[in-house]
């Protein structure tokens, strides 16, 4: 567990990047999340799957896996691969500050 | 000794054999290789034998599984070769499956190769059966030799399945 500062505030990260405490996380953080993992622009797009990923968080206590975000998130998985080429679920939640799913497909 | 220095390099690249046409035999490589691309490795697909009926258009919707030589389904191979029997497994797996968010087959198939994973099937086996290119559906890239396989698989991991 390390401690890191985001946008002037302390965050703590667990050994892979994830959120420790979800309630940390605010969305001004959210550029420079997305720049730690290579994403230079924020589009529209990455948004969506951002909000998406903390209201699933938010209503069922774990982020979706890439089959539900692809079927729910009005992103197809193609474009989210093509947004989150190190793997949508889990780099989106990194950047949403929730932890990293468990779902195996 | 847990320095940078001893610590594992990650898996970055995975290429998989399907080799097996039912459906114990085709899941568990599909799972390997969506799974991978979730990780962000690269990940390709090799369909070989009867395992050429998961990307083959009129036979990957009826991939079932084997009842009989199977004594991990823990009933008797007389009862597991009567008529209906395999039906009726697959589709109480197939059930069990779809309660736990595993796609169907031909669903799966199609959204691993929109992860990005390359699909291939293996021209040995497609010439045995007497396929060709048009039989298996469209997102398979291209039917490849063995030697373009292992080329293909350079500088990565192998899974045979």
């Amino acid at each position: 567990m390390t401690t890191t500062t985001i946008a002037n505030t302390d965050v703590e990260l667990n050994d892979e990047g994830f959120f420790v405490d979800p309630s940390q996380w605010s969305e001004d953080m959210v550029p420079e999340l997305a720049r730690l993992e290579g994403i230079e622009e924020v589009t529209d797009q990455h948004w969506q799957v951002i909000r998406f990923m903390r209201a699933e968080y938010q209503a069922k206590g774990t982020g979706p896996t890439v089959r539900v975000l692809g079927k729910t998130s009005g992103v197809s998985i193609k474009e989210l691969y093509q947004l989150f080429p190190k793997g949508p679920a889990k780099e989106a939640a990194k950047i949403a500050g929730i932890p990293k799913p468990r779902g195996c497909i | 000794m847990s320095d940078e220095h001893t610590k594992p390099q990650p898996i970055e690249k995975v290429s998989i054999i399907i080799s097996k046409g039912s459906l114990e035999g085709v899941y568990p490589g599909l799972i390997m290789a969506n799974g991978a691309r979730a990780e962000g490795m690269e990940a390709n697909l090799f369909f070989t034998f009867f395992g050429l009926d998961a990307i083959h258009k009129g036979r990957n919707e009826h991939i079932k599984v084997a009842t009989v030589g199977n004594p991990g389904l823990h009933f008797a191979t007389m009862a597991g070769g009567l008529p209906g029997v395999s039906t009726v497994m697959t589709h109480y797996l197939n059930h069990k499956m779809e309660k736990l968010d595993i796609p169907p087959i031909p669903e799966f198939v199609e959204m691993i190769a929109d992860t990005g994973a390359g699909l291939y099937a293996c021209k040995a086996s497609v010439d045995l059966f007497g396929l060709d290119k048009s039989d298996f559906i469209d997102q398979v890239h291209d039917v490849i030799t063995v030697g373009e396989f292992y080329e293909m698989a350079a500088g990565g991991h192998i899974i045979f399945t």
